[in-house]
């Protein structure tokens, strides 16, 4: 019990500060695609430039417009906040670890169904949007916050068809009896490449990425749901942005890529508690992948138009999941795996 | 389907330039409408950027360009050879001047008063708002005296605004530092001149 607590501390800590740094990561990243050094000033490398930012985060004026709601406008990027932080309680982050008597899980726990938690805290961190956007009382956060809504239900529904394929296969919600599966019989990615491709795309749009951050596309929304909000809970909402991106790497890390599953290592016959960690340091080396994934593809595309957003869930990606689930169903039939 | 172009060229009048381009709404083929190949083009346009280690940020305080010869910045007052100020106060560079950054009074030089001034009436006070400023240089044309110049100095940021009207404290160039305003007279700027026929200026 003691061990989890302490185990979910440590999970908290590191998430805020692997968000943190993803925002020293992404202006990096960025300056070094646009062929710029980033920043560089505070700290070597501008390693402590997080720092500098949440400083000055916290001395900004905290102002709220005459015409806004002020509960809801404190609600907002609460809910956001609290909502992606929760979500990676149930992230296999590794195996267990024991020492003596005491078995340590590297997840904090493990229901049945992980996978629709996940999803539920997600659509749970879209009022986060929503309600700032409302509180607001200015049309271009409204705006912005109605998009989220509509972008959030349109790519819900694709990413949950794109994961009933991969259930199909693995038999189970439970993320750690994924997890399993893919211990077993080789990562999901290999199985399952249509619908990781479907959920990946959804993902940047859950998430509110580039090319799909229409809830806060400056160019027509001035900030979108954010206009409005200034000191710490506008940086309540950018970093629960990264909070997210960091989780969904992690969920897809863990749905298609075998999470803490390093091929081969199993075998060696090493201590389990060294190889425990080589699994986590490998679940988290593919979430940073997948960071920078996010990162690499924002520095990259143009932002879509909202129709064409729209356009690419319901009449691309929906009827391309639908396709997936038949052609799963299909193969598993002709391989016998499923009672006719 | 219709492939109505939005802006009919009218017949007979040929575009201005030749730079013009026929713009098309035709529909994206199956391959374009995917966007796969086109993001990982993309991406691989980036990651190649990313692994360049040339960059192209100037680390500015430690680093700087170099201006241009005829950088125009921070105007300079000028003394002709015997250290007299030139400007006499007739006010053609506040007339020119499109942002009216220039303010001046003009005086009566006084007998005894021939080694400050060159000419029988100068500038008491003059004052330019830095702040206005626009450094189009049109000043430094308009000047019938050679009297006031821009130079490859740059103003320097400040907190207040006062500071910024800078006044002949800061304008006019000391006796004993001249400031070498050569740069901007290239051979273009001195074939001007001769056209004004300022031969008692020079
Ligand atoms: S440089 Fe142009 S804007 Fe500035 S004082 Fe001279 S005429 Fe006025
Ligand atoms: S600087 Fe030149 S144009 Fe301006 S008042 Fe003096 S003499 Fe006249």
């Amino acid at each position: 019990m003691i061990a989890t607590a302490i185990f979910l501390l440590v999970l908290f800590v590191i998430t805020l500060t692997v968000a943190a740094y993803s925002t020293y990561g992404e202006r990096k990243v960025a300056a070094f695609m646009q062929d710029r050094i980033g920043p560089n000033r505070a700290g070597p490398f501008g390693i402590l430039q997080p720092l500098a930012d949440g400083t000055k985060m916290f001395m900004k004026e905290d102002f709220i417009p005459a015409g806004a709601n002020r509960t809801l406008s404190f609600l907002g990027p609460a809910l956001a906040m609290t909502v992606s932080l929760i979500t990676g309680v149930v992230i296999p982050w590794g195996d267990t670890l024991t020492f003596g008597d005491v078995h340590v899980s590297l997840q904090g726990m493990d229901p049945e169904i992980g996978i629709l938690f996940v999803f539920a805290m997600t659509g749970i961190g879209v009022y986060g949007i929503m309600l700032g956007g409302w509180a607001s009382n200015n049309k271009y956060s409204l705006l912005g916050a109605i998009r989220a809504a509509s972008q959030m239900v349109s790519y819900e529904l694709a990413m949950g068809l794109s994961i009933v394929a991969l259930v199909m296969m693995t038999g189970t919600l439970s993320l750690g009896g994924i997890v399993d599966y893919q211990v077993e019989h080789g990562w999901n990615i290999i199985r399952q490449p249509l619908g990781f491709l479907i959920f990946i795309v959804c993902a940047f749009a859950e998430t509110n990425r580039a090319p799909f951050d229409m809830p806060e596309c400056e160019t027509e929304l001035v900030g979108g749901y954010h206009t409005e909000f200034s000191s710490m809970k506008l940086g309540f909402y950018l970093f629960a942005e990264y909070v997210n991106m960091f989780i969904s790497s992690a969920v897809m890390a863990t749905l298609y890529f075998g999470a803490y599953h390093v091929p081969g290592l199993a075998g060696t016959g090493w201590d389990p508690n060294l190889i425990t960690i080589i699994g986590a340091a490998a679940m988290f080396a593919k979430t940073f992948f997948f960071i920078f994934f996010f990162m690499w593809v924002r520095w990259t595309l143009p932002r879509f138009r909202f129709d064409q957003l729209l356009n690419l869930g319901w009449k691309g990606l929906i009827p391309l999941a639908i396709f997936n689930i038949l052609l799963t169903g299909g193969i598993m039939l002709a391989q016998g795996q499923l009672a006719p | 389907m219709s492939t109505t172009n939005p802006m009919p060229a009218a017949a007979g009048i040929a575009p201005l330039t030749n730079r013009s381009k026929q713009v098309s709404q035709k529909k994206m083929t199956l391959m374009e409408r995917i966007y796969l190949p086109a993001v990982v083009a993309g991406l691989f346009i980036t990651i190649k950027h990313f692994f360049r280690f040339k960059k192209a940020t100037i680390q500015y305080p430690e680093q700087q360009r170099p201006f241009a010869p005829v950088m125009r910045g921070r105007h300079v007052l000028k003394r002709d050879d015997m250290g007299r100020e030139r400007c006499t106060a007739c006010g053609l560079c506040a007339v020119a001047c499109p942002a009216e950054a220039i303010t001046m009074t003009a005086g009566e030089r006084r007998k005894g008063e021939e080694h400050l001034y060159r000419e029988e009436k100068y500038a008491v006070t003059y004052e330019i708002n830095m702040l206005r400023c626009i450094y189009c240089g049109l000043c430094e044309e308009a000047c019938p005296k050679e009297a006031i110049f821009l130079t490859d100095r740059i103003v320097e940021s400040g907190f207040q605004r006062q500071p910024f009207v800078f006044t002949k404290e800061d304008l006019v160039e000391p006796t004993d530092q001249r400031v070498d305003i050569s740069k901007r007279q290239t051979p273009a700027v001195l074939k001007f001149k001769e056209n004004k026929r300022m031969a008692h200026n020079r």
